[in-house]
């Protein structure tokens, strides 16, 4: 807790000299609209062309089971990797080194387990949707609201951070309102995915995962041409870079601790400078390693390919481009502290998030001026498109959960035709992308970056657990999934809103105290404040009356769970109430049932009655 | 179009049983070598420090080449299993599958 608190004060003392930089990255209107333009007219033209093509449910939730294990893979990727992991991960590393690589390692090693427990099962037992596996063999109409619900929650709470972090993204670089960047984004995603379906998203995600690889690959290019392509030098360019010397050694002194000169950069290539609780990784790795393989809007994909080798198939192409891109973000992370300088990078923006975008434009503009600009709208774009890709296989996600499992099958058990189904599913999607464009506009001023840890949460305490104990224990059964994703989801939320990821006014208003304090103390020794000292102050002082006393959403004063993940704790609970659940309730028939889908989802015999040609 | 099966003798079939004994093996065996490889990183990054400072190749060190491995490990383990995967357990369904679906 100390630790903790410590810590939390840090960043604050960290973030206050920068409120008085205001450098600025702003991109060229002109070439960045037209990328953007671009990128929409060919998306369109994609979507226009599986239009055409989406007749049946099949087509729509599951692109007909016509995309191939090689665009799947694809697909995959570009669903995945946000512009989170695009920006915020090569960004952690320009500030502190190792940790940022290090934060980046989990989302691919979480692959792992798609592969190897989830994808092919999922691809031989299933249909359309997470609640398609978990109802196989319990009572489906309570199976199915109960997994709708839970699926719809993990595909909200992504889609907001997705959708806040686009606003302030377009605002920032192309300087678009926030509610017109959110507006803009959230029709092209309803039009895609109303329209065009499945076949629509993938081929988005399909884009966008080549032009996120060409663009990561282009600047590497450029990172390692500066470094003369000797990844040994580029090593020791680190160490001996006097700016990153001065900002470790700065970092470090308000822990205690005194090292400067090659001592300090090379500290940069040591973990601990960021993540400073194991325990904290340690969380956060396990809600990764089996969160992924929970996540509803990533097991929708396998339900698009025809057989289980492709599925195979599939999961290794993502794995490739996954891996490879975080290698090459390394690059990127490293060349923005070498050639924009840690100081650079967070006068723009204190958390970081711009450094690959000012690395393209300073490396380009090395070339020559336009080159820089090219470079910076080309990374825009690349932004744009990941952010369209991730949130329409959210919306779809969610669409799938609300119109087939609760529509179709529990309010019309299951008697719906082609063209009524596929009604349902374009109505609940512009009514989902509806909802996603007004959470989005209503959460401008929330902070949002709790969201994605909740939905890695939910994911792995509440989704994974039932689905691995439906599809290998015979004794799971209706109460065993309901009592696991419901307690799963309750407890990973539960834990969140009294973790130190919610904003507790006492702990701002303890560390202006403090900024007061050393203040006064100078102010005692007869020093007259500089302008910047006594801007802090004047700050401080308003920080401090507007907090002291304040308490957070939940009315609590410090957080009660120590960890920003709540996975340690909340993934044994789900484990365990889904088993608790399941012998408490024994049920006959789910456990006759058993032999079916273990032999389905082992051999695929009988799928073709599900892809439903 | 719809074969109904019997579920329950294709699951006592003794190559199911041979094809669902050698993947619970693979499977699991290499899931847990993975994550535990996997936690090594994020325990060994606080608790082995030391370790971690060793420069191995100029100003690279062990942590960094451990991080890295990571990824070579993971594609490794990947390739290795889709080999597996495409001569043993492929071969195995085909067999089964052949017996019962006509």
């Amino acid at each position: 807790m100390k630790r903790l608190q410590l810590f939390l004060t840090t960043a604050f003392l960290l973030a206050l000299p920068n409120l008085a930089l205001a450098a600025e990255i702003k991109a060229n209107k002109t070439i960045t609209i037209s990328m953007f333009l671009v990128i929409i007219g060919i998306t369109l033209a994609v979507v226009v062309n599986a239009a055409r093509k989406t007749k049946t449910a099949a087509d729509f939730y599951a692109a007909g089971g016509g995309i191939t294990g090689t665009q799947n893979g694809w697909a995959i990727a570009g669903d995945y990797m946000s512009a989170a992991s695009f920006l915020g991960i090569s960004g952690m590393i320009s500030l502190y080194g190792y940790d940022g690589f290090m934060y980046s390692v989990g989302w691919l090693v979480a692959y792992i387990t798609v592969l190897l427990v989830v994808a092919e099962p999922c691809r031989n037992a299933g249909k359309y949707t997470l609640g398609d596996i978990l109802s196989f063999r319990t009572q489906p109409k309570p199976v199915r609201a109960v997994c709708a619900l839970s699926v719809v929650a993990v595909s909200t709470f992504y889609l907001t951070a997705q959708m806040v972090g686009a606003g302030k993204l377009m605002a920032l670089l192309v300087g678009f309102s926030y509610t017109f960047s959110i507006v803009g984004v959230g029709i092209l995603m309803v039009g895609y995915v109303v329209f065009g379906g499945m076949t629509a998203t993938t081929w988005v995600q399909i884009i966008k995962a080549g032009l996120l690889m060409s663009g990561a690959f282009l600047i590497s290019i450029l990172v390692g041409y500066k470094a003369g392509f000797n990844p040994i030098g580029f090593f020791s360019d680190i160490v001996n870079n006097p700016n990153i010397q001065d900002h470790v050694s700065k970092m470090l002194l308000k822990d205690g601790i005194q090292i400067s000169g090659e001592a300090a950069g090379q500290r940069f290539l040591e973990p601990g400078l960021f993540l400073k609780n194991p325990l904290d990784q340690i969380s956060l790795g396990m809600a990764l390693v089996l969160g992924t393989a929970g996540m509803p809007h990533i097991l929708m994909r396998f339900f698009t390919v025809p057989t289980a080798q492709a599925a195979r198939k599939s999961v290794i192409i993502a794995m490739w481009i996954i891996g490879g891109f975080y290698v090459l973000t390394t690059l990127l992370g490293f060349g923005a502290a070498i050639h924009v300088t840690p100081q650079g990078v967070t006068a723009v923006d204190k958390g970081g998030n711009m450094a690959t975008l000012i690395l393209a434009q300073q490396l380009g503009a090395d070339i020559a001026p336009i080159v820089g600009d090219i470079f910076l709208a080309f990374l825009c774009s690349v932004a744009f498109a990941t952010i369209l890709a991730v949130v329409s296989g959210l919306v779809l996600a969610a669409s799938a959960a609300i119109a087939h499992d609760i529509y179709v099958n529990v309010i019309k058990d299951g008697h719906a035709d082609q063209h009524e189904q596929v009604m349902a599913a374009r109505i609940t999607s512009l009514v989902v992308g509806a909802m996603g464009i007004v959470i989005g506009i209503a959460a401008e001023k929330q902070n949002v970056a709790h969201l994605v840890a909740l939905a890695f949460a939910v994911a792995s305490s509440g989704n994974l657990p039932v689905v691995v104990l439906s599809l290998f224990w015979r004794r799971m059964n209706t109460a065993g999934v309901i009592c696991g994703l419901v307690v799963g989801t309750v407890v990973s939320i539960g834990l969140v809103m009294v973790s130190p990821n919610m904003t507790y006014p006492q702990n701002i208003a303890n560390g202006a105290k403090k900024t007061i304090e050393a203040m006064e103390k100078k102010i005692a020794a007869g020093e007259t404040l500089n302008e910047k000292d006594a801007k802090a102050l004047d700050q401080a002082k308003k920080d401090f009356a507007a907090n002291d006393g304040g308490t957070s959403i939940l009315g609590l004063k410090a957080p009660i769970f120590p960890l920003k993940n709540p996975g340690i704790l909340s993934i044994p609970i789900g484990f365990m109430a889904a088993i608790l659940g399941a012998l408490a309730f024994r049920e006959k028939r789910a456990e006759e049932m058993f032999d079916e889908i273990y032999v389905r989802q082992n051999t695929g015999i009988g799928m073709a009655k599900a892809i439903d040609h | 179009m719809a074969q109904t099966y019997d579920w329950a003798a294709i699951a006592k079939n003794p190559k199911f049983i041979e094809l669902h004994h050698r993947k619970q093996r693979f499977l699991f065996g290499w899931w847990a070598f993975s994550t535990v490889y996997y936690f090594l990183l994020p325990i060994g990054a606080a608790y082995a420090t030391d370790l971690f400072k060793i420069k191995l190749l100029g100003n690279v060190n062990f942590g960094y080449l451990f991080a890295l491995s990571q990824f070579f490990v993971s594609w490794g383990l990947a390739h290795y299993y889709a080999h597996v995967a495409n001569k043993d357990f492929d071969r195995l369904t085909r067999e089964v599958v052949s017996e019962f679906v006509k």
